[in-house]
């Protein structure tokens, strides 16, 4: 079956997500792969634990698509998050959207990585070597249409 | 009635649980299940105006109407990605 929106404690695999979206009619796939990186604010990040109200994350994923399709119809996405903890270089989200063109596959993708940090209830803590911190972004409102602008017009930028 | 509260990140850790049952009385919406969490813990407060709340995992509203039953979570600012 292919599982299009997930969020699980298993290590992400980028071709499993690609696999998901591809489709005759689509002539492009744009997969995403956001990693933990081994840096934040000047400190040494050792790892990350990400934490998220699966149910509510998985339907907002199901909702930055329905979106997406709006401005991109006929577009196909994938998301899937990691939970728990990620080294370093390891993946913690992996995005595919595939469409007819490549432009639309592109945008959807940025796009719906925008919308993810806006609305998908998800944390990340990051651990140093001398300490650990809770990091908060964006205060989530699916229906705030300001946010939504701007994810769109970065996606189109 | 009784309700679920389930709460992240910060929040808590704030509480020292993620998941607590809470008694409130019929009748009651969002922000008053909201406040008896903020008066019991030390430090939630500060984070009222910057959460989002769910009803059994919908996105929801503060003024929203409980019931009995109910999941309700408290989401604070959001970092996934």
């Amino acid at each position: 079956m292919r599982d299009l929106f997930r969020v699980s404690g298993q290590l992400l695999d980028a071709a499993t997500v690609t696999a998901a979206v591809e489709d005759a009619r689509c002539g492009a796939i744009t997969t995403f792969v956001g990693t933990v990186r081994n840096h934040n604010a000047g400190r040494l990040v050792q790892w990350l634990d990400y934490e998220a109200y699966e149910p509510l994350a998985v339907k907002s994923f199901e909702r930055i698509a329905q979106e997406a399709s709006e401005r991109w119809p006929g577009i196909r996405l994938a998301i899937h998050h990691r939970t728990g903890r990620v080294a370093v270089g390891e993946a913690s989200v992996v995005i595919a959207a595939a469409s007819a063109h490549r432009a639309d596959a592109f945008g959807a993708a940025r796009y719906a990585i925008e919308r993810i940090k806006q609305i998908a209830p998800i944390w990340k803590r990051e651990h140093f070597q001398d300490g650990e911190v809770s990091i908060e972004g964006a205060t989530a409102d699916p229906d705030d249409r300001s946010a939504r602008q701007t994810a769109m017009e970065r996606a189109c930028s | 009635m009784l309700v679920t509260v389930k709460l992240f990140a910060g929040l808590r850790e704030l509480a020292g649980a993620g998941e607590l049952r809470l008694n409130v009385a019929e009748g009651s919406h969002v922000s008053d299940v909201w406040r008896v969490l903020a008066d019991r813990h030390a430090g939630m407060a500060a984070y009222a105006p910057s959460i989002s709340c769910a009803v059994n995992a919908d996105y929801s509203r503060m003024t929203a109407a409980v019931q009995d039953g109910d999941e309700i979570a408290f989401l604070p600012p959001v970092s996934g990605g």
